[in-house]
C-alpha cells in the first residue's frame, strides 16, 4: 500500500516538475565572482549593491526572461581558485554569463572555460588591458589604466610640470600605469626621472618617500589599488612633508571614496583622472546614490566598482534580451558591440574591438564640501578609448 | 652620506615601530611559552577600540588609548581564565596553535561584522601632527613619538623583568612551575598579570602602529608574519633581543626599498634567514632551564 501511495506521489512530482520546466527555461543565471568576504570585501559589497539597485530601477526581467545572480566569494587574487568557481557556475548552475571580477589574474584565469562553453564574461572591475585580448567574449565596462592616465599625462604637462616620479604598485595594472604614463608624457616633451615599483604587500613608505624627494621631481604619478596599503601610501606622502613640494597626481583609485574619511585631510588636494565620482553631476547619478540611500540605508560605499558593476548588469540585460535568453555566447557579445548608453558616470559606447567601454574621463581634485572630503569633476577629457588594447602586440 | 643618514632614521624609525607592535608577542611566547597566534587580533581590538572611542565618543587621543588598552585587557583575562590556562607549558604546542588561530578567526569576523570591512583610523592629536626636522631629514613626529614610547617600553619591561619581586618570581614560574608553586609562589596569578601585560601591550602596538598598518578587520591574520619574524630574529622572551631584532630588520628592509625597491621584501625575508642560520635561537634567548 506504501509502496503504491510513493508510486503515485513520485510520479505527480514528476509531473510537475516536467509541467514548471518550461517556466524555468526563461530563468537565465548569471554567476557573479567578487571578493565578498576578506580584505577587498567592501568591493565585493559594492558589486551586489550595485546589481541589486540596477534590479530595483529596472525590473528583474529582459525581454521576458527572468535574470537571477548568483555570487561566489573569491577573497584575494587567487586565480586558481577563480577557475575553479567558473567551472562550478559553468557546470553546475548553468550560467549563462559571468560576472565580476576585482583583480586582473582572477579575470584572465577564466578565458579557457569561456571559449570552450562559449560563456561571455563582463568585467566590472579589472583593469588591465591585455585581459580583452584573451577572449572575444570579454566585455568591460570598467575602465583600463591606460584610459585614465594617457589624458592625466597630457594634463599634467599642460600644467607646466616637466620632471615627474613615478610610483605604482609591481603588479600588472600597475605597470601598465607606469607604461602609459612614460610613453605619453615623454612624447609630449617632458621627462620621467624615476620609476620606482613598489611591492603589493608593502607596510612601510618611508623609504620610497625618500627616493622620490631625491629624484627632484615636481610631481609625482602614483598607483596603488583601492585599500590599506593605498591609504598608508597617501598618509605617508603627507607625513614626510611632500605634499608642500611635490604635486600629487594619479587614477582616481587612490582616492575612492570609502577610504576617503580614512584619509581626512591627507587626501585635500590630490588631482586624479578617473571614470566616476559619487559627487558626479547629473540627475541619473543622484538617482543612483538616492537608490543605495533607500535600499541600504546609506551609499557611503558607492564609488567606481558600483558603476562598473551596474552599467555591467546593464550589458547582461541587453545581450539577454538579444538572444531571447536562450545560450548563445558569440550572438549576444556581438549584440552589444557599439552599444551607446547613459550611466551614472556619464555617456558610455562599448568599443567594437576593444570590448572596452569608451567613456569621459574627469580630472578631479579632493576637496572638503559641507564637512565631507569629495572628489570634485574639475575638466572633462570626452570619449577616451582604451589606448593600451593590443598595444603589447 | 645624507642618503645614508635619511635610510639610518627611516630605518630605526621603521624598526621601533615594528618593536612596538612584537614585544607584546615576545612576552607570551617567551616568557609565558604561548604560541600566541592571536596577539595580532589584541592588537587589533586594541586598535578598533581606541578608534572607536576617539572618532564616536569624542575622547582626547590619551584617554582613548589608555580606555582602549585597558578595556582590552579587562576582555582578554576571562580568555586567560577560559581556554590559555589549558594550553600552557611547551607540550602543548599543536594545541596552542589550533586555539589561538581559531580564536583569531572568531575575532576577525566578529570585528567585520561590528565594524564593517571599511578602513579605521585613529585621529591623532594635533601635537603628533607635522614632521620633526632632524638636521637635513624629516620624519613624521608620530614615528618621534613611537620611537620615544618605545625606548620607555624597553626600559621599563628591562626593570619589571629584571630588577622586580615580579620578574624575578615570573622568571622562577616559567623556569620550574611545580618548584616555584612549592615555594608558595602563585603561579597562576603569576601567569595572569603576565598574559595581561602582553595583551596590553600588543593593544599598545595596535594603538600607535595604526598610521603604518591601517586597521582593517584582516589586519590580524595579515601582519601576523611581521610579528613572528621579529620574535623569531630576536629570540622569544628578551626585549632587548625584540629591540635588536626590530631594529635590524627595519633598517635592512628601509635600505633596500630604497636601494633596489624592485626587490620588494627581498631584503627583509633574506636579513631573517640569514640571522636565523648563523643565531637559530635568535639574538638573544633568554636563559632556559
Amino acid at each position: 500500500m506504501t509502496g503504491r501511495l510513493r508510486a503515485i506521489l513520485l510520479g505527480a512530482a514528476a509531473g510537475v516538475a516536467m509541467a514548471a520546466a518550461p517556466a524555468w527555461a526563461a530563468t537565465v543565471k548569471v554567476g557573479v565572482i567578487g571578493p565578498f568576504s576578506g580584505p577587498f570585501a567592501t568591493a565585493g559589497q559594492t558589486f551586489k549593491q550595485a546589481v541589486e539597485v540596477y534590479q530595483a530601477m529596472h525590473g528583474d526581467s529582459a525581454g521576458g526572461n527572468r535574470i537571477e545572480f548568483v555570487y561566489k566569494d573569491l577573497d584575494q587574487a587567487n586565480p586558481a581558485q577563480s577557475k575553479a568557481l567558473a567551472q562550478e557556475l559553468i557546470v553546475k548552475e548553468k550560467v549563462q554569463y559571468l560576472a565580476g571580477f576585482f583583480f586582473t589574474p582572477d579575470a584572465l584565469a577564466v578565458a579557457p572555460l569561456m571559449d570552450e562553453a562559449k560563456v561571455p564574461c563582463v568585467i566590472f572591475n579589472a583593469a588591465t588591458s591585455a585581459i580583452t585580448e584573451k577572449s572575444p567574449l570579454y566585455v568591460r565596462t570598467s575602465f583600463t589604466l591606460w584610459q585614465a592616465t594617457v589624458p592625466l599625462a597630457q594634463h599634467v604637462y599642460k600644467t607646466g610640470v616637466r620632471k615627474v616620479v613615478t610610483a605604482v604598485s609591481d603588479y600588472g595594472p600597475g605597470i601598465d600605469g607606469e607604461a602609459a604614463f612614460k610613453a605619453t608624457f615623454e612624447k609630449a616633451g617632458g621627462q620621467v626621472v624615476d620609476s620606482i615599483r613598489m611591492p603589493l604587500k608593502s607596510t612601510d613608505f618611508a623609504p620610497f618617500m625618500q627616493r622620490i624627494r631625491d629624484s627632484g621631481a615636481e610631481a609625482i604619478y602614483a598607483f596603488l589599488p583601492a585599500g590599506p596599503t593605498t591609504l598608508a601610501f597617501a598618509k605617508a606622502f603627507a607625513d614626510n612633508g611632500l605634499k608642500d613640494r611635490i604635486k600629487f597626481f594619479g587614477p582616481g583609485d587612490i582616492t575612492q571614496e570609502p577610504d576617503l574619511p580614512a584619509l581626512g585631510d591627507a587626501a585635500v588636494g590630490i588631482t586624479t583622472a578617473f571614470h566616476y565620482s559619487r559627487a558626479h553631476d547629473s540627475d541619473l547619478n543622484r538617482a543612483f546614490v538616492a537608490k543605495h540611500k533607500e535600499k541600504f540605508g546609506n551609499a557611503d560605499t558607492v564609488t567606481f566598482t558600483s558603476v562598473g558593476a551596474y552599467d555591467g548588469t546593464h550589458l547582461i540585460y541587453k545581450m539577454v534580451e538579444a538572444t531571447g535568453g536562450k545560450p548563445d555566447g558569440a550572438k549576444a557579445v556581438e549584440a552589444v558591440k557599439g552599444l551607446s548608453w547613459e550611466s551614472p558616470r556619464g555617456p558610455l559606447k562599448l568599443d567594437p574591438d576593444s570590448r572596452t567601454v569608451v567613456q569621459n574621463v574627469y580630472l578631479r581634485v579632493t576637496e572638503r564640501v559641507n564637512g565631507a572630503l569629495q572628489n570634485t569633476e574639475k575638466e572633462t577629457f570626452a570619449a577616451q578609448p582604451d589606448y593600451g588594447y593590443k598595444l603589447g602586440k | 652620506m645624507q642618503t645614508v643618514l635619511g635610510i639610518a632614521i627611516d630605518g630605526v624609525a621603521y624598526g621601533m615601530i615594528l618593536f612596538i607592535i612584537s614585544v607584546g608577542l615576545s612576552v607570551t611566547l617567551g616568557l609565558m611559552r604561548v604560541v600566541n597566534l592571536a596577539h595580532g587580533a589584541f592588537a587589533m581590538v586594541g586598535g578598533y577600540l581606541a578608534s572607536f572611542a576617539a572618532q564616536r565618543l569624542g575622547l582626547p587621543f590619551e584617554a582613548a588609548a589608555a580606555g582602549a588598552i585597558l578595556l582590552t585587557v579587562v576582555l582578554a583575562l576571562p580568555l586567560e581564565r577560559l581556554l590559555y590556562r589549558r594550553i600552557y607549558g611547551s607540550a602543548n604546542e599543536l594545541a596552542q596553535v589550533l586555539l589561538t588561530i581559531g580564536l583569531t578567526f572568531v575575532v576577525v569576523a566578529g570585528i567585520n561584522y561590528l565594524f564593517g570591512p571599511t578602513l579605521k583610523r585613529i585621529p591623532l592629536p594635533g601635537y603628533l601632527e607635522g614632521v620633526v626636522e632632524l638636521g637635513p631629514k624629516a620624519i613624521p613626529t608620530h614615528r618621534a613619538f613611537v620611537i620615544a614610547v618605545g625606548m620607555a617600553a624597553i626600559a621599563g619591561l628591562w626593570w619589571l623583568l629584571e630588577r622586580t619581586d615580579f620578574g624575578v618570581k615570573l622568571r622562577a614560574a616559567v623556569d620550574d612551575p611545580a618548584m616555584a608553586a612549592a615555594l608558595g609562589i602563585r603561579t597562576e596569578r603569576l601567569y595572569a598579570a603576565t598574559f595581561a601585560l602582553g595583551v596590553g601591550l600588543a593593544a599598545l602596538g595596535g594603538i600607535l602602529g595604526a598610521e603604518l598598518l591601517p586597521l582593517e578587520p584582516y589586519y590580524a591574520i595579515r601582519y601576523i608574519v611581521l610579528f613572528l619574524a621579529v620574535v623569531a630574529v630576536g629570540g622569544a622572551g628578551s626585549v632587548f633581543g625584540s629591540a635588536g631584532a626590530a631594529l635590524a630588520l627595519g633598517i635592512v628592509d628601509t635600505a633596500g626599498k630604497y636601494l633596489i625597491p624592485d626587490f620588494g621584501e627581498f631584503f627583509f625575508y633574506a636579513a631573517m634567514i640569514l640571522i636565523l642560520f648563523r643565531w637559530p635561537n635568535g639574538f638573544f634567548r633568554r636563559r632556559t632551564a
